[in-house]
């Protein structure tokens, strides 16, 4: 696989860098302050391809704490608040687009 | 029921062991992601949108209670509750945790189940018919050849890098459940001429990007012989597979590239070398492994119990024995598929409360046993006719009897964009949807058998190219769409079916599947006449009119 760091970066709007976290697989997104969070309003927002490719570095080099990092695309609200740029960041947001198949 | 030796339950165990030790290694720094993914994938561990995914194999499909209830236990103690029984004999978790995958697998390895192999590019599980050793004309139990083949391709070093991952599939029946015309190598059992049993040896099937119905590359292959056969069929390919590029890495590119003809040219040189060494197998071995398997002691019991002809007058009861009861070898007893397609639910999940339940009625009702089949459905293999009423009762109480099996809402479906990290599209709310359309069994009844598969990208997971209507999920400028094939099929005359038109949007596909559904029911020669065989009649064409002469 190619690493993240040599694929072609491509953004045509607002960005941010997510991936899924080591030890229990949860969907996360890299903060400022160099860190995680699992909440999408708190993730670095990133507009220019320089400035995206260097938090994915930056992002990638925590491989004990993440795993498949990339770029994914957000939409910012009028009121300011980060959406997912499309149907899969949506999912991985947001979660199934149906039941769990679980008994109440 | 198969009963592992020692050999087998220390290999199991061994490899926890070493797996635990790995996840360990993973999470404290001493390997790297790189390094890790190869061992995790070995051990079925994907990761999906969400969360890892957990492949865990069910040889030839045959489950004990005691299993099932492992398998319940592992859902509902470390993922949500659920597990989602695949295409392949296989059931996947969706939220496992690393740090309790060790754990989980120790726990299945206490009633012999194991991850090995169902995923990478190696050899994966041996899936066979799901009523093998008791569907009424069967040759023998195939479940003997699947497990010999489990033995010998388990950690097989020389098949655990393979160019690509290689599926067997095998089936002893006339009528094929084990779609092996779309497996790397598909294998029927079946009697020569001299009345000798042996197989049938099919190469080169697969779905995927590129689908291929498997060809016959040898017609008669003895028992004995199996082994060195197949061993010959994967050095070839070993040798000349393409490791060059992941699309035409498949064993059916490679028959496809040389042609069948100069491939088992290949293969029968390689043979003629290997056929009289070690993998001869000789009768003993077969007997080991036949005597291994365990079969109820069926009582003599009547063909048609006074409890069957009172429950008769029950409608709702006969609906169901009529859809999901099928004819067993053994007088007085028979074959029971519960539907995992409850109308409105996503195809092939189990709750951890089903299947304790199923493992609980497979106890009473079923000598213990549960198979899974390709469609995602269950079967429980040895039912008395007796006990036919009580069980349905109690399958019904459970969301398991829906009498649609082989109907219209038994749909394949992959996990789709809800879960998968590869997928265009949503498969599932696209199959929940059909399944609200075509809920009423009168309906589905007048249909009669239609199989409906939908995958969620070209990867084919959910079998659409072999699906009487394929759904196919793709996409375009970030919007989900669906391409529809039709007159596709999986078993014994299995064919790749045909593109109707242009694909449509997420919202238009069950109304698509209705038009195709209603311009049969207008066109079809009579009411025998299925789906598949009004679409062989007529074509495409007719289905195109009515599906894009609004659109
Ligand atoms: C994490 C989820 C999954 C991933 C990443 C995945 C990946 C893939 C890929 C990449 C292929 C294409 C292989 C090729 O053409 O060389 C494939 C094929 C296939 N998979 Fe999956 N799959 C997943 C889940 C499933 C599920 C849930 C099922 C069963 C419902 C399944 C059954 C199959 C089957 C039957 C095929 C096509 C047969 C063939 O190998 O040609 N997979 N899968
Ligand atoms: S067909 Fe595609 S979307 Fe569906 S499970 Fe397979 S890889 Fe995922």
């Amino acid at each position: 696989m190619t690493s993240p760091l040599q694929q072609k970066i491509k953004i045509t709007g607002p960005s941010v860098v997510t991936a899924n976290r080591t030890w229990d697989g949860v969907v996360i997104y890299r903060t400022a302050a160099k860190n995680w969070t699992t909440d999408l309003s708190e993730a670095a927002i990133v507009r220019e391809v320089d400035e995206a490719r260097a938090l994915l570095a930056e992002a990638a080099a925590d491989d004990l704490g993440a795993i498949g990092a990339y770029i994914a695309p957000v939409e910012i609200g009028d009121d300011g608040a980060i959406e997912p740029g499309n149907l899969r960041e949506q999912i991985r947001s947001e979660g199934l687009t149906i039941g769990l198949p679980v008994p109440a | 029921m198969y009963a592992y030796d020692e050999l087998d339950r220390t290999l199991i165990n061994e490899r926890v062991s070493e797996f635990r030790d790995q996840v360990r290694r993973r999470l404290s720094g001493e390997l790297s992601e790189d390094e890790f993914k190869m061992l995790r994938l070995q051990n079925g561990v994907y990761l999906q949108l969400h969360a890892y995914m957990f492949r865990v194999a069910i040889p030839y499909g045959t489950l004990s209670s005691k299993q099932l209830r492992q398998l319940a236990h592992v859902a509902r103690r470390y993922d949500r509750g659920y597990g989602h029984f695949t295409t392949r004999q296989n059931i996947q978790f969706n939220w496992i945790k690393l740090t309790d995958l060790p754990d989980a697998l120790a726990d299945l390895a206490e009633v012999g189940i194991h991850a090995m192999q169902t995923s990478g590019n190696n050899t994966r599980n041996v899936t066979s018919d799901q009523w093998a050793g008791v569907a009424p004309g069967e040759i023998e139990d195939p479940r003997i050849w699947s497990e010999l083949l489990r033995q010998y391709t388990t950690l097989h070093p020389e098949f655990s890098f393979l160019p690509r991952k290689f599926k067997f599939a095998i089936t002893a029946s006339e009528h094929d459940r084990a779609a092996i015309k779309v497996h790397d190598i598909g294998l029927r059992l079946h009697k020569n001429a001299q009345g000798e049993t042996g197989f049938e040896v099919l190469v080169g099937g697969g779905l995927g990007r590129t689908p291929f119905i498997g060809k016959t590359i040898k017609p008669f292959v003895a028992g004995r012989d199996l082994l060195s056969y197949v061993e010959a069929i994967l050095r070839v390919y070993n040798q000349y597979g393409r490791r060059d590029n992941i699309y035409k890495a498949r064993i059916k590119i490679l028959v496809h590239e040389l042609g069948i003809e100069k491939f088992a040219k290949e293969v029968e040189q390689e043979w003629l070398q290997i056929r009289d060494g070690a993998l001869a197998l000789d009768d003993a071995v077969i007997e080991e492994v036949r005597s291994r398997f365990t079969y109820p002691v069926y009582e003599n019991l009547p063909n048609l119990p006074e409890e069957l002809k009172k429950a008769a007058h029950d409608p709702k009861f006969e609906a169901w024995r009529k859809n999901s009861v099928f004819p067993h070898k053994v007088p007085g007893y028979a074959i029971v598929t519960l539907s995992l397609k409850p109308v409105g639910g996503p195809p092939g999940d189990a709750t951890a409360e089903q299947m304790d339940a199923i493992a609980d009625l497979a106890e009473k009702y079923s000598f213990g046993e549960i198979r899974v089949g390709h469609e995602q459905n269950l079967a429980l293999p040895h039912v008395a006719k007796r006990d036919l009423p009580m069980l349905w009762r109690a399958l019904d109480r459970i969301g398991v009897a829906t009498p649609n099996i082989n109907l219209v809402s038994d749909i394949i479906a992959c996990p789709g964009l809800d879960y998968c990290s590869l997928a265009n599209a949503r498969s599932i709310p696209i199959a929940q949807e059909i399944t609200r359309r075509f809920a009423n069994h009168e309906t589905a009844n007048l249909i009669g058998r239609l199989h409906i598969n939908i995958s969620g990208c070209i990867n084919a997971c959910g079998h659409h190219h072999v699906g009487h209507i394929g759904i196919l999920g793709v996409e375009k400028n970030g919007e989900e769409f669906y391409q529809i094939t039709i007159g596709g099929r999986a078993d014994e005359h299995a064919v790749v079916g045909t593109l109707i038109g242009p694909a449509v949007r997420y919202g238009e596909v069950a109304d698509v599947i209705e038009d195709i559904v209603e311009a049969y029911l207008a066109l079809r020669a009579n009411p025998d006449e299925l789906f598949i065989d009004t679409v062989k009649r007529l074509g495409v064409e007719p289905f195109r009119e009515r599906v894009y002469a609004t659109r």
